[in-house]
């Protein structure tokens, strides 16, 4: 019930919008998010109604987060490795 | 090495590259190997531990560091008298619309499947909205029997506020989960030394909301989100706040979860809901724990509409196996699954006895499922539990 998932907007109609989840588009309401909505956005969506939507920025941010909490933990306990393990994925495809 | 690729959005949401769940697994190793003894953490999300369990991610922990559900799914907490609530006006006649996952959850004399298989009719549906359409399209009564935390309480909130038709009404046994923390944090059995935050709660709270909180119990919250490397890196960083003895809220979520989370989805819930003190099945006496309709939205409340005489109607019923079901002490952190005499026997997801082994977000069901532990009797022991 509780399910975060995050889709792709495809069509905005008034407050209804048809959202991509890999695949399988079902309409969305977009009554409670706090910001409009318009095609090709990502949104989070809980019981049929979409909660946010996801600036791309903020995947990025996402990313960078990540990167940063294992530098930190790197500096503190020398955790060398996993800084070139979490780098390797980015530089290898 | 091949030159740096910019992975698609798809891949970027997923979150579940399997390179970066290895360097967060060494990285908590070495957080953890340099701590005296175990720490335990809680999480208060069923979408929480269906990501850890359904990942394994349990597997990759230290030994020393546990990971406990706490009351976090909302299909668990909700009270016995809730569901018989439900059951009542199914027998009167009115159509009940839910989510699946109460459909099975045993109430004192039974469940809204059993009050259907007797004739009563029970709708299943996945968002508040489709309970509008289908009062939309009848004349009878219709009653939507809401359940879930202040996430799913923003959208029947949406629903009553978009004007739905007279025969649409709400019995709501919404639940806000920041008072229910405070209470496992004051539980003198459970020794949780930092919390992990659900994401999309935390959406609509904003994660400042928990700031107070850290204030007054000195223990550091982390939100965080779903995906295998949101919670894993959640809990470095949790375990890395444990570590340094700093109190304090993080964000580990910033692509969903702002300072101040979603305004308009606050005001939506706000207008239409108040607290309320009541019990959360298992767990406790919650001082503003339950969501119910503000006095002018009456109009809309189910319990106000009809005459709902639960204590006329449950004064032969019979004792049922749910007396020794422990689902409350393992959402308080102080049992797992594996310590109930029923667990898999008498109660299985067939045949429930307690509603964590109903709910797919419930530990019985998901242990049931996946196959659990903290880390074994040991674990347990040192959490004050009794293996
Ligand atoms: S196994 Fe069943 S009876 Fe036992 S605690 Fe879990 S839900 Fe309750």
């Amino acid at each position: 019930m509780c399910l975060g998932v995050p889709g792709k907007v495809v069509e905005v109609n008034d407050m209804t919008a048809l959202v991509d989840f890999w695949g399988v588009r079902k309409p969305v309401m977009l009554h409670t998010v706090d910001e409009p909505v318009t095609p090709g956005d990502y949104v989070l969506v809980h019981v049929g109604f979409a909660i946010r939507r996801i600036p791309p920025e903020e995947v990025e941010e996402t990313l960078a987060f990540y990167e940063a909490l294992l530098r930190a933990a790197e500096e503190d306990l020398m955790a060398t490795e996993v800084q070139s393990e979490i780098r390797s994925p980015e530089e290898t495809s | 090495m091949s030159p740096t690729r910019s992975p698609k959005p798809s891949e970027r949401l997923e979150f579940r590259d399997p390179e970066r769940v290895q360097a967060f697994r060494r990285a908590l190793e070495r957080l953890c190997a340099d701590l005296q003894g175990p720490i335990s953490v809680m999480h208060v999300c069923g979408t929480h531990e269906q990501s850890i369990a359904r990942f394994g991610l349990r597997s990759l922990l230290p030994p020393n560091l546990h990971v406990i559900m706490g009351p976090g799914c909302p299909v668990c907490v909700t009270d016995m008298p809730e569901v018989d609530e439900a059951v009542y006006l199914a027998e009167q006649g009115v159509i009940i619309a839910t989510f699946g996952d109460m459909f099975r959850v045993p109430g004192t004399l039974k469940s809204l499947a059993e009050a259907k298989a007797e004739g009563a009719d029970v709708r299943v549906i996945y968002s508040p909205w489709e309970a509008l359409q289908i009062a939309r399209e009848t004349d009878r009564e219709v009653v939507l029997f809401a359940t879930g935390f202040e996430t799913t309480a923003v959208a029947t909130a949406a629903v009553i506020l978009s004007g739905p038709p007279k025969n649409f009404s709400v019995l709501s046994a919404h639940k806000y989960i920041p008072p229910v923390m405070e209470i496992v944090a004051e539980m003198p059995q459970t020794r949780v030394q930092g919390f992990l935050a659900a994401g999309h709660a935390a959406t609509i709270t904003g994660w400042k909301v928990f700031e107070r909180f850290v204030e007054r119990h000195g223990i550091p919250v982390v939100v965080a989100g779903f995906e295998p490397l949101d919670i894993l890196s959640a809990l470095v960083q949790l375990v890395e706040l444990i570590r340094r003895g700093e109190k304090r809220v993080v964000n580990a979520y910033p692509r969903c979860v702002t300072p101040e989370g979603n305004r308009n989805a606050q005001r939506l819930l706000w207008e239409v809901f108040q607290t309320e003190s009541g019990v959360w099945r298992g767990i406790a006496y919650v001082p503003n724990g339950n969501l119910r309709l503000r006095p002018k939205y009456r109009w809309a409340d189910a319990r106000a509409r009809f005459e709902i005489r639960l204590s006329e109607w449950l004064r032969d019923a019979p004792p049922r196996l749910t007396q020794e079901c422990l689902c409350g002490n393992i959402m308080a952190g102080i049992a797992t699954p594996y310590d109930c005499r029923l667990f898999g026997k008498e109660c299985t997801p067939e045949t429930p006895v307690g509603a964590c082994m109903v709910s797919s977000e419930g530990a019985c069901r998901i242990w049931y499922e996946y196959g659990g532990h903290i880390t074994g009797p040991e674990g347990m022991k040192e959490l004050g539990g009794h293996a």
